[in-house]
C-alpha cells in the first residue's frame, strides 16, 4: 500500500502557493534540527524516516514543522540525547518565554 | 564504479512496497523509462534512515518517463517527468517500449 506521505502524482486540486512568514517556534524547530545534525550527527534521512513513521493520523493532523518536531523528539529519545522523563517534564512546564502562545 | 545501466538504457522501476524510508516515488513503480544521466554513487538513504552508514554507495540515475506512461488515463501529450532513482530500484526493460 502506498504510504501516507507519498503524495506525488495524486490529484491535488488547487494548490496554495503562498508562503506565510515563519513563526518563531518554527525557526526554533529548524535550529534544533541543525544542532542535532551538527553536534549529534543526526542525518536528514533519519529525520525523514521519523516523519514518515508518524502514522496516518499524526502525519495528516500535524503541520510541516510540527512533524519535524515530533520526528526529532523521537530521534533524540532513541539516541539517548534526551530522556523521556526530561522531555516530559519540559513539555509539562510549557514555554516560559510564551513566545507565540505556547504553540 | 560498477554501473549496471548506461545512458539510453530502458529501465523498469521495481514494484515493491517495503516499509521504511524509500525515496522512489510510488507513482513511478512498475513504469518504464529511459536513463538520461548517470549521477554518480551515493550512500543509500534507505540505510542512512536507520543510521546504517557503513554500506557501499549505490549508483543513482536520472530516468525520464513519458507522462503518458506514468498517468495513462490523464496524459496523452508530450510532457515528460524526470526522476532520480537508485540502481537497486531499476530492472532492464526492452528498449522498444520506451521510445
Amino acid at each position: 500500500m502506498k504510504r501516507v506521505h507519498d503524495l506525488g502524482g495524486d490529484a491535488a486540486g488547487p494548490i496554495d502557493r503562498s508562503e506565510p512568514p515563519r513563526e518563531h517556534w518554527e525557526k526554533e524547530v529548524e535550529a534544533i534540527w541543525r544542532l542535532l545534525a551538527r553536534k549529534k550527527g543526526v542525518l536528514a534521512d533519519e529525520l525523514r524516516r521519523g516523519i514518515e513513521d508518524l502514522g496516518a493520523g499524526d502525519y495528516e493532523r500535524l503541520g510541516y514543522f510540527e512533524r519535524w518536531a515530533a520526528s526529532l523528539a523521537r530521534i533524540a529519545i532513541e539516541r539517548d540525547i534526551v530522556t523521556i522523563e526530561e522531555l516530559g517534564r519540559e513539555l509539562e512546564r510549557g514555554d516560559p518565554a510564551g513566545a507565540d502562545g505556547g504553540k | 564504479m560498477n554501473r549496471r545501466f548506461a545512458v539510453g538504457d530502458g529501465v523498469r522501476v521495481r514494484v515493491a512496497e517495503p516499509p521504511g524510508h524509500v525515496r522512489t516515488p510510488h507513482y513511478c513503480r512498475g513504469r518504464i523509462g529511459v536513463v538520461i544521466e548517470c549521477l554518480g554513487a551515493f550512500a543509500n538513504p534507505e540505510r542512512l534512515a536507520y543510521r546504517h552508514t557503513g554500506s557501499a554507495p549505490v549508483p543513482l540515475y536520472r530516468v525520464r518517463f513519458r507522462n503518458a506512461e506514468l498517468w495513462p488515463s490523464q496524459h496523452a501529450g508530450i510532457d515528460e517527468t524526470e526522476i532520480e532513482i537508485f540502481e537497486h530500484w531499476l530492472e532492464p526493460a526492452p528498449a522498444a517500449t520506451h521510445a
